[in-house]
């Protein structure tokens, strides 16, 4: 299982935050587990498409597209971020 | 080195003294303070909601100070943040910096606003009398976080 987490405006287009699943056959790495989630429907696919930048965090770590993704861990995406 | 991320407000004067004080090698103390605009992208801002994500904002900003503390001289650091619901003229972040000399201080402090802004998960939601919308993120921050690199 791992653990996704969604943020700001993708917590609001998806409508929800949090979400454990199994980790899908595979996927190993943030760019495959993207491409699995834009599969989901029409707002999944906006959002996951590659279109829009939307970062990601593994086990609190800011990550590019091309970590790694193993069960057990915790998944962030969001947009860029605009604190300070 | 202290990191918080709060959603009181917080006294410039009594982080800078608290700071001060301990250091008496420390020649220089420079301080950053980020408020909230009453005015963005030409709509006037009523008010303004901070989301961040918890398990990971003071990891986060801890690591932007190990940054800081390993590329220069510096005696001392704190990075104060706010979060929740902020007005026009609110606080919403403070870096504190101190070391011997003022030239460390300066240039750390401003490299720990620049990471601040590019890789700490927070998020700006602005209410106007056009309704709410997400702050969008600046190329101009990403480049100023990118000159440290170069």
């Amino acid at each position: 299982m791992i653990t996704v987490l969604y943020f700001a405006r993708l917590k609001e287009s998806l409508n929800y935050s949090t979400e454990e699943m199994e980790l899908p056959e595979g996927v190993k790495t943030i760019t495959q587990l993207k491409t699995h989630l834009a599969k989901r429907g029409e707002t999944w696919a906006n959002l996951f498409n590659g279109k829009q930048t939307i970062r990601a965090a593994v086990n609190h770590a800011l990550v590019d597209n091309a970590a790694a993704v193993k069960d057990g861990d915790e998944v962030a995406f969001f947009p860029p971020v605009t604190g300070g | 080195m202290v990191v918080r991320v709060q959603t009181e407000d917080f006294d410039v004067g009594v982080e800078i003294n608290a700071m001060r004080l301990k250091h008496p090698k420390a020649g220089a103390v420079v301080s950053f303070v980020g408020q909230v605009r009453d005015l963005n992208e030409g709509d006037n801002v009523a008010s303004m909601t901070l989301e961040h994500y918890p398990a990971m904002t003071e990891k986060s900003l801890s690591g932007i100070v190990e940054q800081a503390l390993a590329r220069w001289s510096i005696a001392d650091a704190l990075i104060v943040h706010r979060v929740g619901k902020l007005k026009p003229l609110d606080q919403i972040v403070l870096v504190l910096v101190a070391s011997a000399h003022r030239k460390d201080a300066f240039a750390a402090c401003e490299f720990m606003m620049d990471f601040l802004k590019t890789e700490a998960p927070f998020w700006k939601k602005e209410q106007t009398p056009n309704g709410e919308r997400w702050v969008e993120a600046k190329d101009s921050d990403d480049q100023a976080k990118n000159r440290w690199q170069q």
